[in-house]
This record gives C-alpha cells, sequence and structure tokens, in this order.
C-alpha cells in the first residue's frame, strides 16, 4: 500500500506543484496583501496591518466609476443577451433548412480574438475627422445626427461596449439554448396540442420550466462573466481605460498592479477582493431566486 | 355546403399565417447572422482597400473595385506581425503539450489508482475549480516578477498548465472506460504507465481533443496575463501585438494595414473551428465558459 500510495501522488506531483504555487498561495497572499498597509513594492517592505487598503480603494473615484460602469454593463448585457439568446434559439429549432449555416454562423464570435475584433468594431464606430464612420452612415440614413461612439459622450461609448460584449457572448448561450430546446421531450409538446394549448403558453408552461436549469446556469455565468468584463472595454477604448471614463472593476485591479498608474499590489489586493464579494453575493441572491423557479427533472 | 367553404377558408388563413411566421422567423435568423457576419466583411474589405483610397472615402464603401494586398505585407514589414505570431504559436503548442501531460497523469491517479486522501485531495481540487483567476493573478505577477521571469516564454507559460476543469472531465471519461481493460493489463503484467499511454489514452481521444482544441483557442486569445508579464515587443502574443499596432504601429494611421494585421490574427482560429466544427460546439456545450 505505502508503495501504490507514494506513486499516485508522483502522478499527482505535477498538478499539485503548479496548483499550489499558482492557485492555493496565491489566494492566500492576496488576503495577506489587501491588509498590509503601505506595501512597498521595490524593497518588499510594508508599514502595518490593517483596512486602509480597502477604505483608500473605496473612495478612490476611478474605481466608483469601475464599479458604476461594470453594474451598468450587467444589468443591461446579461438579461438582454439571454432573452434574445433565448429567441433565436427559438427561432433556430423551428426551422430545418439553413439550420446548420446559422448555427456555423452564429458561433463564429466565440473563436475569434477578443482584441482583434474589438479593433473592427472601433473602426465601425468611430468618428473621424475625415469620416464619420460606417454606423453614423446608418444613423444619417435614418436622418440622426452621427455621434462618436468611441470618445463621445458617455452613453454612447457604453452602448458600443454593451453591444460588444453582447456580440461575444451570444455564440455561446445560443449554443447551449439550442441544444436545451432540442432535448425537450416532444410527447409534452403532442399533449399540448391534443389539448388545444396556445403556442404561448405552451412556451410559457412547457418549454420554458423544461429549459430553466439551462436558462439559470448562463444567468449565472453571464452575470460572472459580465462582472469580469475587461477585454471588450480594452479592445475598444484602449489601455488607458480610466482616462476614457470605461474602466471596469478588473482594469483597475490591474491598473493598480501595472501599467502607468501601477505598483500598487495591495491595492489591486483590495479591489480583487471586493470584486469577488460582490460576485459571490450575487451568485448567492442568484441561487436564492432560483430555488423557486427552476425545475431540475 | 356553408361549412365547407369555412373550412377552407380556416385553412387557407391558417397557411398564410405560417408562411408569415416562417418568413418572419428567417428575417430575424437572417438580421442577426448579418451583425455577426458585417464585421468580418468589414475587416476584410478595409484590408483589401490602399491607404490613400481609404482615407479619400468620406462616405464608407461597401465594396472596392482596386484591391490590393499591399497592406498584407505592410503588416508584415512594418510591424512584427510575423514574430507575434510565431510567439503565439510556440506559447499554444507548449503550454498545450504541458498542460496535457499534467492533466492526463493526475486524471489518471484519480481515476484508476487508490491511495488514502483521494476523496480529500480531490475535493480540494475541485473547490479550486470557483476561484477566479483575477484573485490569483496579483501574487502570481509578484511570483514571476522576483523570479526574474518577466519577458520570458517560462513566465508567460508557467501559471496556465494546470486547469482543474479539464483534470475533472478527463477523469470522468477515464472512468466509464471499464474496469476489465484495467485487471487484464494487470494480469499481463502491464505496468500502470504503459496501460496509461496504450488503453486508456486511445480510448479517450475524442475527450483529449476537445479539450487540445479548447486549450488552443483560450491560449490564441490570452491578453491579460501576457499584457502583465511582457512590455517587450519581442516577446508579444498577438493579442497584445495588435494593442501595439493600435497604438503605436505603422508611425501613422494606417487603419487597412491594421485592418490586414486583424484578419491574419484571427483567420487560424476560424480556420481551425471551420475544420472541428462539431467537435468545437460539442467541446464548447460541455466544457466552454464564456459569456
Amino acid at each position: 500500500m505505502e508503495k501504490r500510495n507514494a506513486k499516485a501522488w508522483l502522478y499527482l506531483f505535477p498538478a499539485l506543484l503548479f496548483l499550489g504555487f499558482f492557485m492555493v498561495y496565491p489566494l492566500i497572499d492576496v488576503f495577506i496583501y489587501s491588509f498590509e498597509e503601505g506595501y512597498n513594492f521595490a524593497s518588499q517592505t510594508y508599514f502595518g496591518v490593517g483596512s486602509y487598503n480597502y477604505s483608500y480603494v473605496l473612495r478612490d473615484p476611478y474605481f466608483l466609476q469601475a464599479v458604476k460602469n461594470t453594474l451598468i454593463l450587467v444589468i443591461i448585457t446579461v438579461p438582454l443577451s439571454t432573452a434574445f439568446a433565448l429567441l433565436l434559439s427559438a427561432a433556430l429549432c423551428s426551422i430545418k433548412p439553413l439550420r446548420n449555416l446559422f448555427q456555423t454562423v452564429y458561433f463564429l464570435p466565440y473563436v475569434t480574438n477578443t482584441l482583434a475584433v474589438g479593433l473592427v468594431f472601433m473602426i465601425l464606430f468611430k468618428k473621424t475627422a475625415y469620416s464619420d464612420g460606417m454606423i453614423n452612415l446608418l444613423i444619417n440614413w435614418f436622418g440622426g445626427s452621427s455621434v462618436d461612439f468611441i470618445d463621445g459622450p458617455y452613453w454612447a461609448k457604453m452602448f458600443v461596449l454593451c453591444f460588444y460584449t453582447i456580440w461575444i457572448v451570444m455564440p455561446f448561450k445560443v449554443l447551449l439554448l439550442t441544444s436545451a430546446l432540442a432535448s425537450v421531450n416532444p410527447n409534452y409538446y403532442n399533449a399540448a396540442r391534443v389539448d388545444g394549448t396556445s403556442k404561448r403558453r405552451i412556451f410559457l408552461r412547457i418549454t420554458l420550466p423544461m429549459i430553466s436549469p439551462t436558462v439559470f446556469y448562463l444567468v449565472i455565468t453571464g452575470f460572472i462573466g459580465a462582472f469580469k468584463a475587461y477585454s471588450d472595454a480594452v479592445a475598444l477604448f484602449g489601455t488607458d481605460l480610466n482616462a476614457a471614463g470605461m474602466n471596469t472593476i478588473v482594469g483597475y485591479v490591474y491598473d493598480m498592479l501595472y501599467g502607468n498608474s501601477g505598483g500598487y499590489p495591495s491595492y489591486a489586493s483590495a479591489a480583487a477582493i471586493l470584486l469577488f464579494v460582490i460576485v459571490l453575493t450575487i451568485t448567492c441572491i442568484n441561487l436564492l431566486v432560483s430555488k423557486k423557479h427552476v425545475h431540475y427533472s | 355546403m356553408e361549412n365547407q367553404i369555412n373550412y377552407e377558408k380556416i385553412e387557407q388563413s391558417a397557411r398564410t399565417r405560417k408562411h408569415i411566421q416562417r418568413t418572419l422567423v428567417y428575417l430575424l435568423l437572417t438580421f442577426w447572422a448579418m451583425i455577426v457576419l458585417f464585421p468580418f466583411y468589414w475587416m476584410l474589405l478595409t484590408s483589401v482597400k490602399s491607404y490613400g483610397s481609404y482615407n479619400a472615402e468620406h462616405i464608407p464603401a461597401f465594396f472596392t473595385l482596386t484591391p490590393t494586398l499591399q497592406n498584407y505585407a505592410d503588416a508584415f514589414t512594418a510591424v512584427p506581425l510575423g514574430r507575434y505570431l510565431m510567439n503565439t504559436v510556440f506559447f499554444t503548442a507548449v503550454t498545450t503539450a504541458a498542460m496535457l501531460i499534467v492533466i492526463i497523469l493526475s486524471a489518471f491517479a484519480f481515476a484508476r489508482l487508490q491511495f488514502r486522501g483521494k476523496q480529500l485531495t480531490f475535493t480540494l481540487f475541485l473547490s479550486l475549480m470557483m476561484i477566479p483567476n483575477e484573485l490569483v493573478v496579483i501574487t502570481n505577477f509578484v511570483t514571476i516578477t522576483n523570479w526574474d521571469m518577466r519577458n520570458t516564454f517560462a513566465g508567460l507559460i508557467l501559471p496556465s498548465v494546470t486547469s482543474v476543469f479539464y483534470i475533472y472531465l478527463l477523469k470522468e471519461n477515464f472512468e466509464q472506460v471499464p474496469d476489465e481493460l484495467y485487471r487484464a493489463a494487470k494480469v499481463d503484467g502491464t505496468s500502470d504507465f504503459k496501460y496509461l499511454c496504450r488503453v486508456l489514452l486511445p480510448i479517450c481521444r475524442p475527450t483529449l481533443i476537445t479539450i487540445t482544441i479548447l486549450k488552443i483557442i483560450e491560449c490564441w486569445n490570452s491578453y491579460v496575463w501576457p499584457r502583465l508579464i511582457t512590455d517587450d515587443a519581442a516577446y508579444y502574443l498577438v493579442s497584445n501585438g495588435i494593442q501595439e499596432i493600435r497604438e503605436n504601429g505603422f508611425g501613422r494611421e494606417n487603419i487597412p494595414a491594421m485592418m490586414a494585421a486583424v484578419t491574419v490574427i484571427s483567420l487560424p482560429l476560424i480556420i481551425l473551428f471551420l475544420l472541428f466544427r462539431k467537435k468545437i460546439m460539442a467541446g464548447v456545450s460541455r466544457g466552454g465558459t464564456k459569456g
């Protein structure tokens, strides 16, 4: 037995080594960092222990702006993308011809580089000195006036960010919802049809409860993903997100750590833990709500 | 007589309603397909417009009659795009290979070997799945900096060679292989390692391919960690490279060349996707997280 024990641990050794160094140790360390006041990155010394880092971060206007941006992004994109993905998946499941083609096309954003395609979105929405850009051309056709979506008013920028985020997250949602819809037992539908149930009622009373675990899973991962938004914002507005007023919480963490305003791992840690607490709270609320509304068969 | 006419009318209107509904469904689907495809079209289109003609367009043109490949040449000569691509290919290959070795060994230990503390260790592994990357990245950054590994491939690769989720996925798959095969191998005097390589891995190839593809996508698109760990352009991956090109790329605002670079960066994954469409989609619905 001793020999077999040793052998098993030998197999596990690489994973344990890497997880220990890059997951477990950092996890403990991040809490320690967040309570060390006045940590100096170069000399690796600190003055004392306390909650100053948290109060600093919570008072930092850049952090508050980042929280506001992230919350708006979450509140807009999660319900919209989930509802729209549901609509698209229902439409996909109701057709036969071209279904594969549509599915393939819809999945494309998943395999694209967020930074690279974000650049294309920037070009589409940007208004420059010599041209108003593609989207403004469309707006002009419908009688509107041009808006600078990249360097312009706050809501225009927020619109692009939300739009791009939804564009990016749709593939995953559509994929999961179409397979959930396809796996609903057709007997239920046939029974309902015999009873002459209306389509609306079929959807609300059969389809939705049957796919509710998937919808709920998507809502939770959607919340978590949107709270961690960062690279989409970088792709659209460049690396200096604070200057653009479009920073996100994760962006704030990285800016504190590195870059022009960086070198403060303590503040970064405090902000990261605050983010974690927010995400955990929201996920718990989601779980509580779901207990009432999700039907697991 | 009266009744019959009514039936026909009802059937007729039902059919028309069905037609209208079908048309609306297709309109909706086409609408979203166009929104998905349009950025790709615009990227390709802009990348073949010449610098002069692009900048002369006050109103953007939806097609071009004089396509040029000059921008692609610029993208490879004026900025080190080739270098970024090579870096990314190297980073992706080494990270994926190293990760496969690590996860195969530990998945095998969890699935087939008996040892004390197995349940506890596995539970601890699973609980690590809930830890968001943002929490650990700070210390990792400090660790790698202290080890003097900034601007090295080791620094880029080391933190991402394990994935608890893939260990879990593979362990589940290993456990589906019947015990009889293992016992038969034991009777024949085959060592555990040989059994793993000769029997288990070939049987579980589909899962391994799925994991490999998902990891390749993840590596190719990784941005945050490489950005933290590299500030020397010689070690940039494509994501950082494109950001660098955007911020101080061609010495002037050369959008067509930028779009050529974007096309070159996006193409490998799109080709990979079209080749392994079914595998990737099945893999993502089993183990994807993005969204």
